[in-house]
């Protein structure tokens, strides 16, 4: 039976609506949500500005990368939507064949991947040109999340055990590409999650010496991870030009910006639509605008977390807490490496940057936060 | 049991309580350290925020800007400046704009092309529709514009037409320098002149080059030069004015020159440098060369006499002299009346062998060393047989640039050492190779001086300045054959003779005798009044004060015992 007031009101749904629609409507995080969409239309914004100087730097359309990035962002959207309707369960079916898919996706990417700048991190599938690690991350969260619940809950379940040798696994195939960047952030999903799952402090501290033992080694026997680290601490050893001109963007930009489409400094950085787009922003729209940027991030970020104060399912809160981890940490690591505050790492901002296998599978991710922070009375 | 313990350690979890008890005491656990990990993002983002307001704000001010269009570096010229010595400008970059056509955007090329000549009206209209529908992304319409031409041309608003910002170089002196300083072309690439020879350091424009040149001692030099070319009809001119103690030229002109932002214009003959590139017989000029080398190596002296009472036959050659004296000389009385029967014997007692030595010492026999492209090789003569060697003597059989002589008599006035001739400013004079000694220098200077108070280089004299010098005439080879009234009058001098300091050069070509000269064309009737002119105004601007003739120091220095030259009995 229809309320009275659904009629009457501008609700699109009414609180009696027992339809699909009806109930996802008044069970989902509609805050979380606005904020998803509002990043998205930042992205959509930015990409415009930024990418035409560099699509015609490689004599292509100037609208190349902006025809195509609407379309991942719709393809997102669509995703993000679709996986939202799921139940818990759904969620982690959904995950667990995607880990599975994307871990074969890496295994296979040394073998018929194409090397770009160095790295072997795309394959060519049906047409369309994918990066798995960045698919990976989303199920990872959710898959070694469920992990550490049932190793929690169930004394016979080896959950911790299993993990660990998923994060063994994932590592290993991220490094043969390399990509230092993506195993930082797989190893932190894994690192809060552990954290979560109630792991001794005295153990944090240890795993944090751990965490720093890795960051020297990886420092001492990763050329490139060597080199960009000497040059951030040493700006005159090398060449820095994209992180100069990046912060020459900031400067440019001021307070209030150039205005959309007003910059130069932009047309002289070679990743502006993708790694530097946050540079683009602070040249064009100014530091207010940045600084919404960061709030909407910090916002997303703080809103899915207050979201888990009231959940009783331990996996739910793990696996949340992990795909925010891996977003927020992707956001902060960006645009830190923008702003030079820690060197610059391969990474995009989400939602934002161009690209479409990151677009995608940040949005499966929020597509499972979403699922999973539904309101579920009776359960 | 103790690993049991163990691994509930490690959960965190307590085995003794009940599940249901034990899950709200995981969920528990992990809501607090949510807090912990959300406390970490907002350090996270405030730091993200610090850092932007870092780069936006608190960076702008005390870091360079951003290049903007205002930045008075960006006035910096492409091309360095050249300066003459004292830092005069002689060459420069100015900034101009050059039109251009993007012709694929040009929309009617006829209609275009219309308007366009309505600002720059000198275009041709056939070649600019040609230019405007030739579909070509650039196409030079009319390179450096004047402000002017570019503010019309732009309010005209044809699509298609593009400004590119450009430097064309320019000449503040015009034509003073055009033989030292060159041209560029279009492209500022340097063609002639020290822009050629020096064009890598000026695109390279570590600050301006340094020439060795005077503007005021260059413009004293050509307003003579050119004076004396216009009083006896000459076809062309050179000047040199060189510092004897460095090899620095201080001036050099060739006429007819030829102005420097239009080289195109000008005639080739214009723009041939007869300083340096022209090769000459410049006659008696030589004697001093030739007289010098008999002092040096001893083979005669100031006394030796020297039969000259009757031409002088050598196979089918007969050497005579122009103001024939048929009797026998001195050597002093040889250089007074220029006696080329004289000199051919003084060569003869030294021999070919000396006198090909000396003047490899003086660099007659290879290219002059000047940093100019414009450089002409010496004719000498190939086998250099004994009649060469007595036309030699007087300046015949060999033919030098104006810039080699004016180098040698540096020598022998300097006191006997050579430094080779350049036009880039020198500090200090370079160490050099000595040829002649002191003491032939010394009487050089004085024999010099003779010829001007007793010889064919009265019309020099200035007084104060005790010149000193030689005057050659030679009469020009045209196709193999000497014509008797093409002469090439040369005068060299050094000043003043008791410590010289530079020597001046004019050469006169083709040079016509007028009433004044009693028709006279010889060197000794037109170049040498006009050396005389040039020190009379060259010697104030180089802080060269005149002496008194009766000076105790400058009658010793420049004393000279003149005497009649007779038949020595002894000599038989």
């Amino acid at each position: 039976m229809k309320s009275l007031f659904g009629h009457n009101t501008n609700i699109a749904f009414s609180r009696a609506d027992t339809s699909v629609l009806g109930i996802w409507w008044w069970t989902v995080d509609r805050w979380f949500l606005a904020a998803i969409i509002l990043l998205m239309g930042i992205g959509a914004l930015l990409v415009m500005s930024a990418s035409p100087p560099v699509a015609d730097r490689i004599n292509v359309d100037s609208f190349h990368f902006v025809t195509r990035q609407f379309v991942f962002l719709g393809l997102a959207a669509a995703c993000m939507f679709s996986i939202s309707l799921l139940p818990v369960k759904w969620v982690r079916r959904l995950a667990s064949i995607m880990f599975l898919g994307v871990i074969f996706l890496l295994i296979i990417t040394p073998f018929i991947g194409s090397e770009i700048k160095g790295a072997v991190r795309w394959i060519h599938l049906a047409g369309v040109t994918i990066q798995p690690s960045e698919f990976l991350k989303p199920a990872f969260a959710v898959v070694v999340a469920w992990m550490f619940a049932e190793g929690r809950l169930n004394p016979n379940f080896p959950g911790y055990i299993v993990s660990s040798l998923m994060l063994a696994l994932c590592i290993f195939l991220l490094m043969i590409q390399p990509d230092f960047g993506q195993t930082v952030v797989v190893t932190s999903i894994w690192s809060v999650q552990i954290f979560l799952a109630g792991l001794p402090i005295i153990l944090v501290f240890c795993l944090g010496l751990g965490a720093v033992g890795l960051a020297v080694s990886a420092y001492l026997i990763l050329p490139h991870v060597q080199s960009r680290v000497d040059r951030f601490l040493d700006p005159a050893s090398g060449d820095n030009y994209q992180i100069e001109r990046s912060m020459e963007a900031f400067m440019n930009g001021g307070i209030m910006g150039r205005g959309p489409g007003e910059g130069w400094v932009k047309n002289s950085i070679p990743d502006a639509h993708s790694d530097f787009i946050f540079a683009v922003a602070g040249e064009e729209f100014g530091l207010l605008f940045c600084v919404l940027v960061v709030g909407v991030f910090a916002f997303i970020i703080m809103r899915g977390l207050s979201r888990l104060m009231g959940e009783r399912n331990l996996f739910v809160v793990l696996a949340v807490t992990g795909i925010l981890v891996q977003f927020g940490l992707q956001a902060v690591i960006n645009m830190a490496s923008t702003l030079q505050l820690v060197p610059p790492k391969g990474m995009t901002l989400p939602f934002v940057s161009y690209g479409g296998s990151a677009t995608i599978g940040i949005a499966i991710g929020m597509g499972f936060v979403l699922a999973l922070t539904r309101k579920r009375p009776g359960e | 049991m103790s690993f049991m313990r163990f691994s509930y350690w490690l959960r965190g979890d307590r085995p003794e309580l009940g599940p249901d008890q034990r899950e709200r005491l995981a969920i528990e656990t992990a809501r607090n350290r949510i807090f912990i990990t959300g406390a970490m993002f907002i350090v996270g983002f405030t730091w993200i925020t610090y850092g932007l307001v870092d780069a936006s704000v608190l960076r702008q001010g005390n870091e360079p800007a951003v290049a903007s269009g205002t930045d008075a570096r960006e006035l910096k010229t492409e091309r360095a400046d050249i300066v003459d010595r004292n830092g005069i400008l002689l060459a420069t970059d100015l900034p101009t704009n050059s039109l251009y056509a993007d012709a694929r955007v040009v929309k009617d090329p006829v209609e275009s092309a219309d308007m366009l000549l309505t600002a720059l009206p000198d275009l041709d209209r056939d070649t600019l529709i040609r230019h405007l529908s030739s579909r070509k992304a650039f196409v030079w319409i009319r390179r450096n514009l004047t402000p002017e031409q570019q503010y019309e041309v732009n309010s005209l608003g044809v699509p298609g037409l593009n400004f590119q910002r450009e430097e064309r170089r320019v000449y503040p002196h015009g034509r003073l320098f055009s033989h030292v300083l060159g041209f560029t072309d279009i492209d500022n690439n340097g063609i002639a002149g020290a822009e050629r020879e020096f064009d890598n350091e000026l695109r390279i424009n570590n600050g301006p080059l340094q020439l060795s040149v005077d503007t005021r001692v260059q413009y004293a030099l050509e307003e003579e030069v050119e004076s004396a070319m216009e009083t006896y009809s000459a076809v062309g001119a050179a000047g040199l004015v060189m510092d004897v103690y460095t090899g620095e030229v201080i001036a050099m002109t060739s006429l007819p020159n030829f102005d420097p932002h239009r080289p195109g214009q000008a005639p080739a003959d214009a723009r041939f440098n007869r300083s340096t590139l022209g090769v000459y017989e410049m006659g008696s000029v030589f004697k001093l060369f030739n007289t010098a080398i008999a002092l040096e190596t001893g083979s005669a002296n100031l006394n030796s006499v020297f039969d000259a009472t009757e031409p002088l036959r050598v196979a089918r050659f007969s050497i005579r002299d122009y103001h024939a004296e048929n009797r026998w000389l001195t050597v002093p009385e040889i250089l007074v009346h220029s006696s080329n029967i004289g000199s051919a014997r003084m060569a003869m007692a030294f021999g070919g062998a000396t006198q090909q030595k000396y003047l490899k010492k003086l660099g007659m026999l290879d290219k002059p060393e000047i940093e100019l492209p414009e450089v002409g090789g010496p004719l000498v003569p190939n086998p250099w047989r004994e009649i060469n060697t007595m036309t030699i003597a007087f300046g015949h059989g060999i033919a030098v640039t104006p810039l080699q002589v004016v180098n040698g008599i540096s020598t022998i006035a300097n006191g006997g050492i050579r430094r080779p001739s350049t036009v880039l400013r020198q500090d200090g004079a370079p160490a050099g190779e000595r040829v002649f000694s002191r003491e032939t220098s010394d009487l050089m200077r004085r024999l010099m001086r003779l010829v001007v108070t007793e010889g064919s280089g009265k019309n020099a004299e200035v007084a104060g300045y005790f010149l000193g010098g030689k005057t050659g005439t030679s009469e020009k080879l045209v196709n193999g054959r000497y014509v008797k009234n093409a002469r090439m009058s040369t005068f060299v001098a050094a000043f003043p003779m008791q410590d010289p300091k530079y020597v001046v050069l004019v050469t006169l070509d083709e040079p016509k005798g007028t009433k004044k000269t009693y028709g006279f064309a010889t060197a000794g009737w037109v170049s040498a009044p006009a050396v005389g002119k040039v020190v009379t105004r060259i010697a104030p601007l180089l802080g060269i004060e005149p002496a008194n003739a009766k000076a105790p120091e400058i009658e010793q220095a420049l004393q000279i015992e003149l005497r009649k030259g007779e038949r020595k009995l002894a000599s038989f």
